[in-house]
């Protein structure tokens, strides 16, 4: 990390606020205070943000706001207020059916690591995975705290369509398709909840800075789940993360 | 009840708006209007929002049939606007009786044109904007362009009473080699100086592999010192990536919020509607400017719009008969 966060300009209407050339937890906690401050903070002029995995983009308004202005804010803001101001991470519990029609490469991924499928399954539910950013695509997470111990190579040839909702690893990244694209992740499992919804109030489900856990149910389960989706009447589980000492 | 019925869709023709801000933390990329000076200029025509859904046509226009008395106004690209072969002026409002047909052809200088409509066009409204983004399959239209026997509806809005042109010294004209104003940043340090030299030195030309998207370009390649790939961070409208084979991308209005190569610099405001109207083929020169200089010709972009507004000519449109015969009369009011 860097002793002071460096201010860049992104052409004329953002700047970029970057607190290192690293991933990690410290770093991203930084990007996500500063933006959960902003957020709360309601700067007139600033008009949205990108939280990455070590800096922020801010988008403004420069008719409102101009570059020095901004940057002495943002500065005043990621140097002082910013620290005071902590940001409560959530817990989203993520459902998730194993193996089978619902993840064709678990046993692959137990075979790659000389482990069963359900030891697979084991170390896969056992973290709290950390959202450190979306991108990419429209919904989707850069998850961080898979063991190293089921990382797994993507697929020599990808797939031409996986529907949304599957749960794969590519290397030692472990992540959820948001909608039916092509991709060559290993696919272990599939969650019935969608990630976007057009027709929800948070049509995107995941924000930066919560945490995701991911619990294991059955075929039976799924289905019944996936019905509740449809119905719109499926509560996602949410609760406050307490960090561990 | 249909303001119009698609005869023809045109090459590309989408619902777009002026983007969809707030959801780029979660992915979402803004889309809208390419061509902002355009698309804005086209809603003032008709006394609309600035902000109203106008369709966004790229290349070739569409033909549509019109199902009500309605006022419409075109913008951007030069290209040929007929209603049942009666010639409209591109940067002018014009009235439309039902039954008509209107027909907008090919480009003759420029990409994008925009058609808007008296109280903007009726469009799916996701996360804020009626913009379409294609590749995500929402907003406007079911998410899509525009297709053969598509319905268009319009919102209810004030007829206007008077139809307008835009006096000729505000209606840019489109270059085949255009320069375009870069701040350097925000990864210029991953460059050292010859190839920002080389980058700001050399003629570019746009590749066919070129969309909303962004245009990929084909010309001197560019050298990092020592990697091109950094740590995934956010991208703007504008953002020029340089990636490992050395040939430059701008990212525009469609591209993913995130991207891991480095930005080389990134266009200024105020030039990506040039950049809107370039073609694969066409040429680019960029110019660096400081962030400053950059934000005075946004404020004066500004100041030319409100003198657009003050200086819109009227024009008035008659359908006169004489001797049995029918007139297509358009007369301007001489100040």
């Amino acid at each position: 990390m860097y002793d002071k966060p460096k201010i860049l300009p992104a052409g004329d209407k953002a700047i970029v606020v970057e607190y290192g050339d690293e991933i990690s937890e410290e770093c991203n906690a930084k990007v996500l205070n500063l933006y959960n401050f902003l957020k709360n903070s309601k700067v007139d002029g600033i008009i949205s943000m990108i939280p990455t995995y070590r800096s922020l983009l801010i988008k403004y308004n420069p008719l409102k706001i101009d570059f020095e202005k901004i940057s002495e804010y943002v500065k005043a803001a990621s140097n002082a207020k910013g620290e005071e101001y902590v940001f409560k991470p959530k817990v989203i519990e993520i459902p998730v059916a194993y193996g089978g029609e619902f993840g064709p490469d678990l046993d692959f991924v137990a075979e790659y690591h000389k482990i069963t499928p359900e030891e697979v399954i084991r170390i896969h539910v056992e973290p709290l995975y950390r959202i450190y950013m979306l991108g990419f695509t429209m919904g989707f997470a850069y998850l961080g705290g898979m063991s190293e111990k089921i990382a797994t190579p993507r697929l020599e040839t990808p797939r031409e369509k996986i529907e949304a909702g599957s749960v794969g690893i590519a290397g030692s990244q472990t992540g959820i398709y948001p909608l039916d694209s092509p991709g060559g992740w290993r696919l272990i499992g599939k969650t019935p909840v969608k990630l976007y919804d057009p027709k929800r109030e948070n049509p995107i489900l995941l924000e930066a800075g919560n945490y995701i856990k991911f619990v294991r149910i059955g075929p039976d389960e799924f289905f019944n789940i996936e019905e509740e989706v449809e119905k719109g009447t499926y509560q996602i589980k949410t609760y406050e993360y307490i960090e561990k000492r | 009840m249909a303001t119009f019925r698609v005869l023809q869709p045109g090459l590309l023709t989408t619902i777009q708006d002026l983007g969809r801000y707030g959801y780029e933390s979660q992915g979402v990329p803004t889309s809208g209007a390419m061509d902002e000076f355009a698309f804005r200029v086209a809603n003032i025509l008709l006394g609309n929002e600035e902000n109203a859904p106008a369709l966004e046509i790229t290349v070739l226009g569409p033909t549509l049939e019109v199902l009500e008395d309605v006022a419409v106004a075109i913008t951007g690209a030069q290209l040929p606007v007929e209603v049942n072969g009666k010639k409209r002026m591109v940067w002018s409002s014009f009235p439309l009786k039902k039954g008509d047909v209107l027909s907008i052809g090919a480009v003759s200088s420029g990409c994008r044109a925009y058609l808007a409509v008296s109280g903007g066009f009726k469009a799916e409204v996701v996360m804020g904007s009626a913009s379409t983004y294609t590749r995500g399959k929402l907003g406007g239209l079911e998410g899509r362009p525009l297709k053969k026997e598509d319905l268009l509806f319009r919102e209810l809005g004030k007829k206007p009473a008077k139809f307008y042109r835009v006096d000729e010294r505000y209606v840019p004209t489109y270059e085949n080699v255009t320069e375009i104003r870069v701040i350097l940043g925000p990864q210029d340090n991953y460059f050292d100086e010859d190839n920002i030299k080389l980058f700001l030195n050399s003629t570019y030309t746009i590749t066919k592999d070129s969309d909303r998207m962004g245009y990929r370009l084909e010309g001197p390649q560019i050298r990092a010192k020592k990697k091109h790939d950094i740590i995934t961070d956010g991208i703007v409208p504008g953002a020029i990536q340089i990636p490992a084979n050395g040939n430059p991308i701008i990212m525009l209005k469609d591209a993913q919020t995130t991207g891991g190569y480095a930005k080389i610099a990134t266009c200024i405001w105020s030039d990506l509607p040039k950049l809107a109207q370039l073609k694969p083929d066409d040429r680019i020169r960029f110019k660096a400017i400081s962030v400053e200089e950059a934000q005075k010709v946004l404020r004066d972009l500004e100041k030319s719009i409100e003198q657009i507004k003050a200086t819109l000519k009227i024009v008035n449109y008659f359908d006169i008969t004489v001797n049995g015969k029918h007139y297509d009369v358009v007369l301007e009011n001489i100040n």
